[in-house]
């Protein structure tokens, strides 16, 4: 019983730990800050070196504007409002797109999901229709549905629905029989199964078809605002091209990829909340 | 006591009573807790049980073992009412719960909620409480099922069993996938959980000496029928190192196919388990090994 008999007397040797703990926090600290240098260092030296190729006029404005000037148009769009109201704009088509193919999504999978006839109506269907590459159908959808808002926010939405349904359906699928049985045998029934196994077990994969649908969705934003758009950043980077601002195009691009870190990390902060169980998130 | 009839005519049409089982009082002077006659499981052309006769009383504890294929699971499947019986005629009560080898808790909730899951009662936080204060482990009830090591889970599961009081309690191997030590923690608490709640008791297990260790009866099943029926006489805690408890064993062991030289049968070193006294808590440091 060494360990745990703290006297007076122990007090100003226990000051010397907390000072070496101090100590121990700033090497770390340190040693964090060496290796985010050196992993730095080689995209600023790339960035450096494209700053001088285009001072010294290797790269034409035309072909590609250099990172200063990239930074100061990023800097003026923001500014004037241009890219706040733009980006609302995009955001606005992903979210309507996505909470329909969420909806749908969900839905459809639980549907075959859950019921063996619920299964051959709607999933064989689903495969087939899956494999269509959703770029391919825009001409129809122009066609159908005109070159305005819907057919925007109907391409994502199509576009996003199957990620959404495939995973959750195989996580519905893939729940172990033999905690159903359990639950079963401890007095759940038919609605309880769903409620207290089912969908709780099935969750991890209806987050993972989240990000999915995410990330599925940006890139056919950027498709889908080539079409006609009267506002959003696909419209200002077909302004841009007209102008042969590729400053512009560049920081548009730099903002989906934003919003796309910034949503996967929603996502993410999500199933940290939603999935505390999850072995991978117990660390304490 | 209410039992449950779980029965199937003789054409071998199945009736749909395993999932709602009808309520029946026993006839006449079966006042048993299990009484099967007949009882018959067919995978195809495959016949896992074959007309098998097993009655259990109230409060009874029973071990049943048999090699591997002899229908141990099939037979605690049927009793759970978790696998409809091919023909023949079972009456079970209607408050069973079951303990398998695996914990089977739902990970994404507490331990405390897996106890009490499925139950609509008043107060369900205090009684999972008090469950898992028998099984000791009231400091962990607010524990996710994935950071509970095997033993902690495999008690969690049996304070789930036991919420549910109970009339037969089936458990399917529940110790072997735990270590050795944990396993003799495991027989203390089951049998001091018995003795509490009075449950009758069906142990499937491989391990003879467990069985020999636990139970009041131990049946063997071969070819899908109890080819065995042991009475165990001796007072509890059982030393494995008893004469008695050797012979027992051997006899078993005989009756499992497994034939032991001179040596073999001789007693083996194995941890045995007579605490100073039967109500002193269980410390290991009053065990030698």
């Amino acid at each position: 019983m060494s360990i745990a008999t703290a006297s007076p007397s122990d007090t100003p040797a226990l000051q010397a730990p907390a000072a070496s703990g101090q100590r121990l926090f700033r090497q770390v600290l340190r040693r964090r800050l060496r290796a985010f240098l050196s992993r730095a260092a080689s995209p600023a030296a790339i960035l450096l070196l494209w700053e001088i190729a285009s001072r010294l006029g290797f790269i034409p404005e035309r072909i590609l504007a250099a990172p200063s000037q990239i930074g100061a148009t990023f800097g003026a769009l923001v500014a004037s409002g241009e890219m706040g109201s733009n980006i609302l704009v995009s955001l606005g088509r992903v979210l309507t797109g996505l909470s329909i193919s969420l909806s749908l999504g969900t839905a459809l999978a639980l549907i075959s999901g859950l019921s063996r006839r619920g299964e051959v109506i709607v999933d064989s269907p689903m495969q087939m229709v899956r494999t269509l590459p959703f770029v391919g159908l825009v001409p129809l959808f122009i066609l159908w549905f005109g070159i305005g808002e819907f057919t925007k926010v109907t391409l994502i939405a199509f576009a996003t629905t199957f990620p959404m349904y495939l995973t959750l359906y195989s996580g519905i699928r893939s729940i172990d029989a033999k905690l159903i049985e359990a639950g079963r045998l401890f007095g759940l029934g038919h609605f309880g199964l769903i409620w207290h196994v089912i969908l709780p077990g099935a969750l991890p994969s209806f987050l993972l078809g989240l990000r999915y649908a995410l990330g599925i969705s940006w890139l056919s934003l950027v498709i889908v605002e080539q079409i006609n758009a009267t506002a959003g950043l696909g419209y200002l980077i077909n302004n841009a091209r007209d102008f042969m601002r590729t400053d512009i195009i560049v920081v548009c691009l730099l903002a989906y990829s934003l919003l796309g870190l910034f949503t996967d990390l929603l996502v993410r902060s999500i199933e940290h909340f939603a999935l505390a169980w999850r072995p991978s998130f117990i660390k304490d | 006591m209410l039992t449950a009839k779980l029965s199937v005519n003789d054409t071998g049409r199945l009736r749909d009573e395993t999932v709602e089982p009808e309520i029946v009082r026993p006839a006449g002077n079966t006042n048993n807790a299990v009484r099967a006659r007949q009882l018959s499981k067919r995978f195809g052309q495959n016949t896992i049980l074959d007309r098998l006769d097993l009655d259990i009383r109230p409060g009874e504890f029973i071990a049943l073992l048999g090699r591997s294929g002899s229908g141990k699971t099939t037979l605690l499947r049927a009793l759970a009412g978790l696998d409809q019986i091919s023909s023949g005629d079972l009456q079970v009560p209607q408050a069973r719960a079951a303990v398998f080898q695996e914990p089977r808790l739902m990970p994404w909730k507490r331990a405390w909620r897996n106890v009490v899951m499925g139950l609509h009662m008043p107060q369900a936080r205090e009684r999972a409480r008090q469950a898992l204060a028998e099984v000791g482990l009231a400091h962990r009830e607010n524990a996710w099922p994935g950071t509970l090591s095997g033993g902690e889970a495999q008690r969690v599961a049996l304070a789930r069993a036991l919420v549910r009081e109970p009339q037969l309690l089936l458990l399917d191997e529940p110790f072997a996938a735990l270590d050795a030590l944990t396993r003799i923690r495991m027989h203390q608490l089951i049998l001091s959980l018995w003795r509490v709640h009075q449950p009758a008791v069906l142990l499937v297990t491989h391990d003879v000496d467990e069985a020999v260790l636990l139970a009041d009866r131990v049946l063997v099943l071969d070819g899908g029928r109890i080819v065995a029926d042991l009475r165990i006489d001796q007072q509890r805690p059982r030393s494995a190192e008893n004469h008695a408890f050797q012979k027992v064993r051997t006899q078993l062991l005989q009756l499992l196919g497994v034939e032991l030289d001179a040596d073999a049968a001789a007693p083996k070193p194995v941890l045995h388990l007579v605490p100073p006294s039967p109500a002193a808590p269980f410390n290991l440091s009053n065990y030698s090994i």
